[in-house]
């Protein structure tokens, strides 16, 4: 497993391996939304919470075709499968590298893109800490996505439609946390139930995506 | 000890089975090779044999871990040169012998170049030389030869007699004479399954539960 | 003889062809009789006549659950026991339950318009309407993507049984959330034991009529997905031999 993490990483930073680009989407779409809903601080500073999840959340989706369609094309898939590593561990593997390469990039940048939209004051810790504990969730969720579609044509706006509804609950706890912390309120229970939704993720989902892939490897 | 068994064994592809009774079995130093018309089932039945589809019928008796796999693609990373693709995978596997399996496949002056950088007869024998590495007894080849040319066909043949004198096993699906004349020959042709369904076998997919 | 005997599509289909017909006229005399019924109650006084879209907001509510509660079940057969026909009427039930969730936010919308003063609310009950609408389309869309019929049928099963847990989980989230934003807006007409008879008794006949609409196009659809199974099956026998 940690053969195949550190290879992920190595391909990901090398020439062509896209690191830094959804960190270049989430900037795009943070200097976007003051272009449609104006310039003033207090309306920026009201949406800042949703827009910054709203915002990492399609960052991450970004990169999630990539996690298993480039093993799947040049074969390096079937070799996987046949290796001693279970696939399960290749999920898991391949969703923590997707998320040192996306999400933690996100989490370290998320303050200087909360400036740009004016996030009041004491959000900034709770926007790290709800990125932190929900990204995590974004890129399991994510890979079972890309397992459940890696043969397909056409499958990454497939695998839009089907990740995107399983990212609500993650979506609205994060942005939530981020909201009451923003405003002085007490963060805690949201964030709380944001923990709950990613260790239960961690957990459980790297099964069904195990599972997917297994189909569409035969 | 037996190596890999196989009895009664149907394969499918796309819900309906294309070979079915197969009996054979490997024995260490015993290489197989598969012969058959395009489409009759080769490379069905390797991707069963190496685990990553399910028979439909029959059992295949071999260690699940003692099976390599080599399909018509390589699993190269064209950004990593050629001896971190063999490494990845040595450590994947939990074999050994990169600089060995670089030697016999004649890949030691290219070992720093990276993979997008090979040629198609290149990118084969590092693919082919993936298998040293993974420490497996039985190679599951399926057309190993295409684009390697004449020489690099002698290379291959002799890192398969080394594996076979080793007492490790090969099965080969593969149209040319690659001169290795110590190997059983299978022709798959008389194992076509018939049209019609026979026997009370679990279905193969839709096309045959509903056929 | 055991229930599993209808899992051979053969069986499936002669049974399924006995009732069909039944259940395709209890669901015509139910449906009418119940929306007639319903339209001629009196007005509602405080909510007036758009009380009688209650009619139809209700029962194809309660389908587009049971649809998603149907399609669980029959993956999970499909996927514990392999028999074809369940993930087939799992297919089959996706579309129904897409277009009676889509009912029932339509009416929804209908009836908030002249009630809350806007044809959208983001009420927890909708929104998570909205999302169940959102799994069905994913649902659907994966079963069309994938070309493989084993392959669509074990992927659909597992998004399926990983949907139904989101779903709930975001049924949830949503109620926490929009408390959060502000006071529930919750109008809760569902609850039976507030209305009167004169209502109640109209709805349970429509309800019945849609249940059992439900289950008339299931049915016809799971016929029509084995036909086509079948049609299939015998090209690819011929085109191979």
């Amino acid at each position: 497993m940690k053969a195949l993490l550190i290879r992920d990483l190595r391909l990901a930073t090398r020439a062509g391996g896209g690191f830094g680009l959804a960190l270049a989407f989430f900037l795009i779409v943070c200097t976007l939304v003051p272009f449609g809903v104006g310039p003033q601080g207090g309306t920026l500073a009201l949406i800042a919470p949703g827009i910054l999840w709203v915002g990492a959340l399609l960052s991450c989706l970004l990169s999630l075709d990539r996690i298993f369609a480039l093993d799947h094309e040049d074969g390096s898939l079937d070799l996987l499968a046949t290796a001693p590593l279970p696939l399960e561990g290749v999920v898991a593997s391949k969703a923590l590298a997707h998320w040192l390469t996306t999400g933690l990039p996100l989490v370290l940048a998320a303050p200087v893109f909360g400036i740009l939209l004016h996030l009041p004051g004491p959000g900034y810790v709770w926007l790290v800490l709800s990125l932190a504990l929900g990204t995590p969730a974004l890129s399991v969720l994510g890979a079972f996505g890309a397992a459940v579609t890696v043969g397909l044509r056409r499958g990454g706006l497939l695998l839009s439609l089907l990740v995107l509804p399983l990212y609500i609950p993650t979506l609205i706890f994060g942005a939530e946390a981020v909201r009451r912390g923003a405003a002085g309120l007490d963060p805690w229970t949201p964030l709380v139930f944001l923990a709950a939704i990613t260790l239960a993720v961690l957990a459980l989902v790297p099964f069904a995506a195990a599972s997917a892939l297994r189909v569409n490897l035969r | 000890m037996t190596l890999l068994s196989v009895s009664g064994l149907a394969v499918a592809r796309g819900g309906l089975r294309t070979l079915e009774n197969l009996n054979f079995t490997l024995e260490p130093g015993q290489a197989l090779i598969l012969r058959g018309p395009n489409g009759l089932g080769k490379t069905t039945l390797l991707r069963t044999l190496a685990g990553l589809q399910p028979a439909v019928d029959g059992q295949i008796a071999a260690d699940p871990d003692s099976t390599a796999y080599a399909a018509h693609a390589d699993g190269l990373k064209s950004a990593l040169t050629v001896t971190e693709n063999l490494r990845f995978w040595a450590e994947v596997f939990g074999g050994d012998g990169i600089d060995q399996a670089l030697s016999l496949m004649n890949l030691t002056e290219l070992a720093a170049r990276p993979a997008h950088a090979l040629s198609a007869g290149q990118k084969r024998r590092l693919g082919l030389a993936r298998l040293m590495v993974t420490g497996r007894a039985v190679w599951l080849m399926d057309e190993p030869t295409v684009s390697l040319d004449a020489a690099s066909v002698g290379l291959f043949v002799q890192m398969v007699r080394g594996h076979l004198a080793a007492g490790g096993g090969a099965v080969i699906a593969t149209h040319i004479d690659l001169g290795l004349a110590e190997a059983r020959v299978l022709d798959l042709t008389p194992f076509k399954a018939a049209a019609t369904r026979s026997g009370t076998g679990r279905a193969a997919g839709f096309n045959e539960a509903f056929g | 003889m055991s229930i599993w005997e209808y899992a051979n599509p053969v069986k499936f289909m002669r049974a399924s062809g006995a009732v069909l017909p039944w259940v395709v006229g209890g669901a015509a005399i139910c449906t009418l009789g119940g929306l007639i019924w319903g339209f001629l109650t009196p007005d509602d006084f405080k909510q007036g006549s758009t009380v009688k879209i209650l009619f139809l907001h209700v029962p194809a509510a309660l389908m587009a659950i049971n649809c998603w509660m149907m399609m669980l079940v029959a993956s999970l057969i499909w996927i514990v026991r392999r028999h074809h026909v369940s993930a087939l009427a799992a297919k089959a039930a996706a579309p129904v339950g897409a277009v009676m969730t889509l009912i029932a936010l339509i009416t929804g919308a209908v009836w908030g318009q002249p009630m809350w003063g806007t044809w959208w609310e983001w009420d927890p009950r909708l929104t998570s309407f909205l999302i169940l609408f959102l799994f069905y389309l994913g649902y659907i869309a994966l079963w069309e993507a994938v070309e493989d019929p084993d392959s669509a049928a074990d992927l659909t099963g597992v998004l399926c049984l990983v949907g139904s847990v989101f779903a709930l989980l975001s049924r949830y989230a949503v109620l926490f959330w929009n408390q959060g934003l502000h006071q529930g807006a919750s109008l809760s007409v569902a609850s039976g034991e507030r209305m009167s008879a004169t209502y109640r008794y109209p709805l349970y006949l429509a309800m019945l009529g849609f249940f059992l609409l439900t289950v008339a196009l299931i049915l016809i659809r799971t016929r029509t997905e084995i036909r086509r199974r079948r049609l299939a099956a015998l090209l690819a026998r011929e085109n191979r031999a």
